[in-house]
């Protein structure tokens, strides 16, 4: 007998229409390399599960409290407290929680599990041109669930985009490449430098491997996210484009605007978050880098 | 839109809707002097000439389609042979905040002089109720069912294209005929048919009265006239209506007169529900438009306007107002007047033509509202015209409504309809199917579902009257298994049914005889040759429907108690049905994990999908086919509208976690909130329910506009509405929520669970998010909304 080959996956989304062509599903990967400063998805960075604690629907009914084999939670001063170095992630509280108040993110799934849940929507898929999105996360960091999860996918004749940051060993992302029918492939900042302080890594990785990619053949859809004050300036943006139109494979470019909107999963999760003082660009400073972008002859998209 | 269209929209948009006694007051003086004289289908043949001889007539400033069914627009008529208004009903309608009806103190006077005084104990209303047997009353103030008849004749209608090749000189040419075929030797009925053949001669002659009246104010107007221009418009419309209804149409303002006449006359005649629709509009009015442009006289600019013109026309006709129970359950100034776009032609070609463009542009500049339209999409249908109807359901008018043209045609095949009658019908009203122009296709009430299971939880009693109103069908603490409860479920729905169908044939059978509807059956196929009127099997198809409400609400508590208290044995039966008495006080606990627990109907679960198809599979055996009293049979319809909302407060809490009095699911939707997983899975939900066996389902999404952004936010509406059409599908529409919804949706999320938003490069749940992200998406839709 043969042990399944399972996944870490954090969510699965379905009527995604802003992550590649037509109707998906988005397979969301836990785990990532980076850690950008305005990740909107927290939860996903570590490969271990996380609890999410959503204070405002607990409706204090202390279920978690007795439920709980591992005294991990406890009732102090008429507030309910976790403490992470007791909890053995049975996920006993989320079971018994009425008010769905407790997640747990991150789930162990098996290929056949997440197939089942794609295939669901096969005949949306059929009708527009649509597929699965693999995203994460980082998909490139569980490389052998991923390359199964795109050749199951393939078989079914199941259109698949790999929403990806790059920064992954070239010979596995050249294999995964074989298995992709399009990149949605993030550029964060040009400057190896300043990629590293933001980012947690640096750029060098990630634009040989998207030299490689285009190289290869594969089409690729630049994906830039505009983070004012960290890569909105003029040099960033023309280095961005020039790139961008220099490689054969690349497609098109999307410009996907910040939007300060995980500070409540932050705290949820009681992680620290770095962007509290990014400022949302404005509508002007999007429409003018769309414009220097498409200077370069690149079909230039807002949003994803 | 033009100048005189952007004036006629404002004074309709303006114009309060007021009653008109005018009607009550001819009605009521011709029946003091004349019941008795003549049969009853003469006596209402004669009552509407009468109505249509000294009604005022009203030809507006600015107007190129005429006639109105009051004395001015949004003045509506009462019928007080149906249901008289107590002085009472009067004085509500005339201060109550909703849906308000002007009336003045010295009409309500000469309500309480003249006319309460001469119906009381002789309306078709009174006579109903002191006829049915004591059972359905019980039921009936219980909540279990509606009864659409009792205040409002039967009706959706809609008609097909008969009365743009023959006029009213025409099918008076066939009554002559078919009352010179009457066999009074053999023919037991044939004095029967014979007096309705002859009130149909007089209904013909009274509509060629009220249009020739028309064209002698249009005359006098002329006269008067200074404005060249306008001059000779009054002499154009002096001229249409002379020619119709008398005569059949020859161009497209005659085409769109014709069909206002009929329109006004059957809304004259009686108050059938459902207004009156013109069917497939753009497939009638095309030749009309073809032959317009050849001949140079008209180009598309006119077209539009004179639509536009016909469209402010039924806004102006606002729903008569109703009373009681009624009221509740269709608190609207609509009257579901329903126009169809594009679907096939007879021969099963593509039938969208360039009238069902002017029509999307028309539906979307006026957007007022009423008429409601719709368009028909079949496999056959470009994508160009599903994406422009996109296009305006994108602004939120909540129409235009998308039907599955081949899905409606199944569901009439497999009654037995032939594939031309098939497809030459649609939708009316809300989405009930019907062969246009050939079938009586009837709603005879709404059945409150999740009240029947209640009941099987109460053992036949009802908790909130504490009236025994269905079979004892068991406690519910002494079942074994989740099968002894759906049995004692069943056994409630038969006695129920059963107890409607048998009330409704006789109210069918008071109506047949003494409120028929002459007028009407002169444009529906087969009632002249069969000398049969509309309501008493003279078309060529009689249906009867049964609207079954809330199959969102009974699937999720029937999966909640089959998960929580049979399988899992977690809540005993005895505990739940407490919590349900006492609308989950103290029980907050439980009722989260009612709702947070339970596999929901919408999410693409079969658990609880599996549910549904049992319900809806009861529902069809307890209706389908049961004979009506016009050789024909009821079927089912998944149709709501507003009842739902009634339905609700008649309700004890129910075991999906809703709260006592809360509306129950609407259409064949999901609950409110249940469904989690988006549109997808929703539609493939709806796809297990076998819709070609109903007569109508109804699925309503809400989606925020920018989901539906851009060229890419088209493309993906249109492939969600042709998946769910492959899926056999029968209707979607779609809400695209504005900033006050979202307000609601932050105070009430549990209610708003399935609002979709665009996030940043993704969609999220609206609660979802943190309480920042919801103010930012607020702004942002309110930027986008002017």
């Amino acid at each position: 007998m043969t042990t399944a080959i399972t996944g870490e996956i954090f969510d699965i989304k379905k009527y995604a229409i802003h992550d590649g062509p037509g109707i998906r599903t988005t397979v969301f990967f836990k785990g990532c390399p980076l850690s950008c400063w305005w990740c909107h998805n927290p939860e996903s960075l570590s490969m271990t599960t996380h609890r999410l604690y959503r204070p405002e629907r607990c409706i204090g009914c202390r279920e978690c409290v007795t439920a709980c084999p591992n005294d991990a939670i406890l009732e102090f001063e008429g507030k309910l407290q976790w403490t992470a170095a007791d909890c053995r992630y049975c996920e006993t509280c989320a079971h018994v929680c009425p008010a769905e108040a407790v997640e747990f993110i991150g789930r162990t799934m098996t290929l056949d599990e997440v197939v089942a849940e794609i295939t669901k929507d096969t005949l949306f898929y059929d009708q527009s041109s649509g597929g699965v999105t693999i995203s994460g996360g980082e998909p490139l960091m569980q490389p052998i669930f991923l390359m199964q999860l795109l050749d199951a996918c393939g078989q079914l004749r199941i259109h698949r985009t790999l929403d990806t940051s790059g920064h992954a060993d070239t010979q596995t992302v050249l294999k995964i490449a074989a298995r992709t029918d399009l990149f949605l492939y993030d550029l964060k900042h040009m400057d190896p430098e300043k990629h590293y302080r933001y980012t947690g890594v640096s750029n060098e990785t990630i634009l040989t491997n998207l030299q490689q990619l285009s190289r290869q053949g594969a089409r690729i859809i630049i994906r830039f996210p505009v983070i004012p004050g960290i890569n909105t300036d003029k040099e960033n943006i023309d280095r961005t484009g020039a790139l961008a139109s220099s490689l054969p494979g690349v497609i098109g470019i999307n410009i996907l605007p910040y939007h300060g909107t995980a500070e409540a999963k932050y705290r949820n999760l009681g992680l620290k978050n770095h962007a509290t003082d990014i400022e949302r660009p404005s509508g002007d400073v999007i429409a003018s880098i769309a414009r220097q972008l498409e200077s370069y002859d690149l079909e230039v998209k807002i949003g994803g | 839109m033009t100048p005189r269209v952007a004036k006629l929209r404002q004074e309709s948009f303006e114009a309060l809707p007021s009653i008109s006694i005018e009607r009550a007051v001819l009605v009521t003086q011709f029946y003091k002097n004349n019941y008795g004289k003549y049969s009853i289908p003469v006596l209402r043949a004669l009552n509407f000439k009468n109505i249509c001889e000294k009604k005022t007539i009203y030809v507006g400033k600015n107007e190129l389609i005429v006639g109105e069914r009051g004395p001015y627009p949004k003045a509506v008529s009462t019928f007080p042979e149906l249901t008289c208004h107590t002085v009472d009903d009067l004085q509500i309608l005339n201060s109550r905040a909703m849906t308000r009806y002007a009336v003045s103190d010295e009409d309500i006077e000469i309500y309480k002089k003249e006319i309460i005084p001469y119906w009381q104990g002789r309306t078709l209303r009174e006579r109903v109720f002191s006829q049915v047997p004591q059972e359905w009353q019980a039921a009936y103030a219980a909540g279990m069912f509606t009864e659409f008849m009792e205040q409002r004749a039967p009706g959706h209608t809609a008609l097909d294209g008969i009365i743009y090749e023959k006029g009213m000189l025409d099918f008076k040419a066939e009554i002559a005929e078919s009352i010179a075929r009457l066999d009074y030797l053999n023919d037991p009925q044939a004095a029967d048919k014979g007096e309705e053949l002859a009130a149909m001669d007089i209904s013909c002659d009274a509509i060629i009265i009220f249009a020739e009246r028309h064209a002698e104010l249009a005359d006098k107007m002329a006269q008067k006239e200074t404005d060249s221009a306008r001059k000779a418009e009054l002499a154009q419309i002096a001229l249409t209506c002379r020619r119709v209804p008398a005569q059949a149409p020859r161009n497209f303002q005659e085409a769109l007169q014709m069909y206002w006449f009929v329109h006004l006359g059957t809304i004259t005649e009686l108050n059938g529900w459902d207004a009156m629709s013109p069917g497939h509009l753009d497939q009638h009015l095309y030749p009309f438009y073809q032959k317009g442009l050849a001949d140079g006289n008209l180009d598309r600019k006119k077209a539009n306007e004179l639509l536009a013109c016909f469209w402010i026309k039924v806004n102006n006709q606002p729903a008569p107002p109703k009373i009681g129970v009624t009221a509740l359950e269709s608190g609207t100034y609509n009257d579901f007047t329903n126009i169809n776009i594009g679907g096939l032609l007879q021969d099963g070609s593509d039938g969208v033509n360039e009238v069902s463009y002017i029509m999307l542009e028309v539906m979307d500049e006026i957007h007022l509202l009423q008429p409601q339209a719709n368009v028909q999409i079949s496999h056959k249908t470009p994508d160009r015209f599903l994406k422009e109807a996109c296009r305006v359901i994108r602004k939120g008018y909540g129409y235009p409504s998308v039907f599955n043209t081949d899905e409606v045609i199944m569901e009439q095949m497999r009654t037995g309809k032939t594939i031309e009658d098939a497809r030459q019908g649609g939708c009316s009203g809300c989405i009930e199917t019907g062969s246009f122009g050939k079938e009586a296709y009837i709603l005879t009430g709404y059945l409150n579902v999740p009240k029947i299971l209640e009941l099987a939880l109460n053992n036949g009693r009802d908790p909130i009257t504490r009236q025994q109103i269905g079979p004892q069908t068991g406690e519910p603490t002494k079942f074994d298994n989740f099968d002894d409860l759906y049995a004692a479920f069943n056994r409630q729905l038969q006695y129920i049914t059963d107890l409607k169908i048998r009330v409704n044939n006789y109210i069918e059978r008071m109506y047949a005889n003494y409120a028929p509807a002459p007028f009407l059956s002169v444009v529906i196929s087969d009632c002249i040759a069969n000398g049969q009127d509309y309501y008493n099997g003279g078309p060529r198809y009689n249906t009867n429907y049964i609207q079954c409400c809330g199959i969102g609400t009974v699937t999720d508590s029937l999966s909640a108690i089959k998960k929580h208290v049979f399988e899992e044995k977690s809540l005993p039966m005895g505990q739940l049905l407490s919590a349900l008495k006492n609308n989950f006080k103290g029980q907050e606990p439980m009722r989260l994990r009612l709702i947070n627990k339970t596999p929901f109907y919408g999410n693409d679960d079969d658990y609880a999908d599996t549910i549904m198809q049992r319900v809806y599979n009861s529902l069809f055996a307890v209706i389908d086919g049961k004979p009506n009293t016009k050789n024909s049979s009821y079927h089912l319809n998944m149709l709501s509208t507003t009842c739902h909302i009634y339905f609700g407060k008649k309700l004890d809490a129910s075991a999906n976690g809703r709260l006592a009095t809360l509306p129950i699911s609407d259409g064949t939707s999901p609950s409110q909130g249940a469904d989690r997983n988006g549109p997808t899975a929703v539609i493939k939900s709806l796809g297990k329910m076998d819709q070609i066996k109903s007569g109508g389902t109804l699925l309503n999404q809400r989606f925020l506009p920018d989901v539906l952004d851009g060229e890419e936010g088209i493309e993906n509406l249109s492939h969600l509405i042709r998946t769910y059409f492959k899926l056999n599908g029968h209707h979607i529409q779609f809400n695209i929520v504005d900033s006050q919804t979202l307000r609601k949706a932050q105070n009430a999320p549990d209610e708003y669970r399935d609002l979709l938003v665009r996030v940043a490069g993704y969609s999220d749940y609206f609660i979802d998010l943190d309480e920042y992200h919801q103010e930012e998406i607020i702004a942002r839709t309110e930027q986008g909304s002017f």
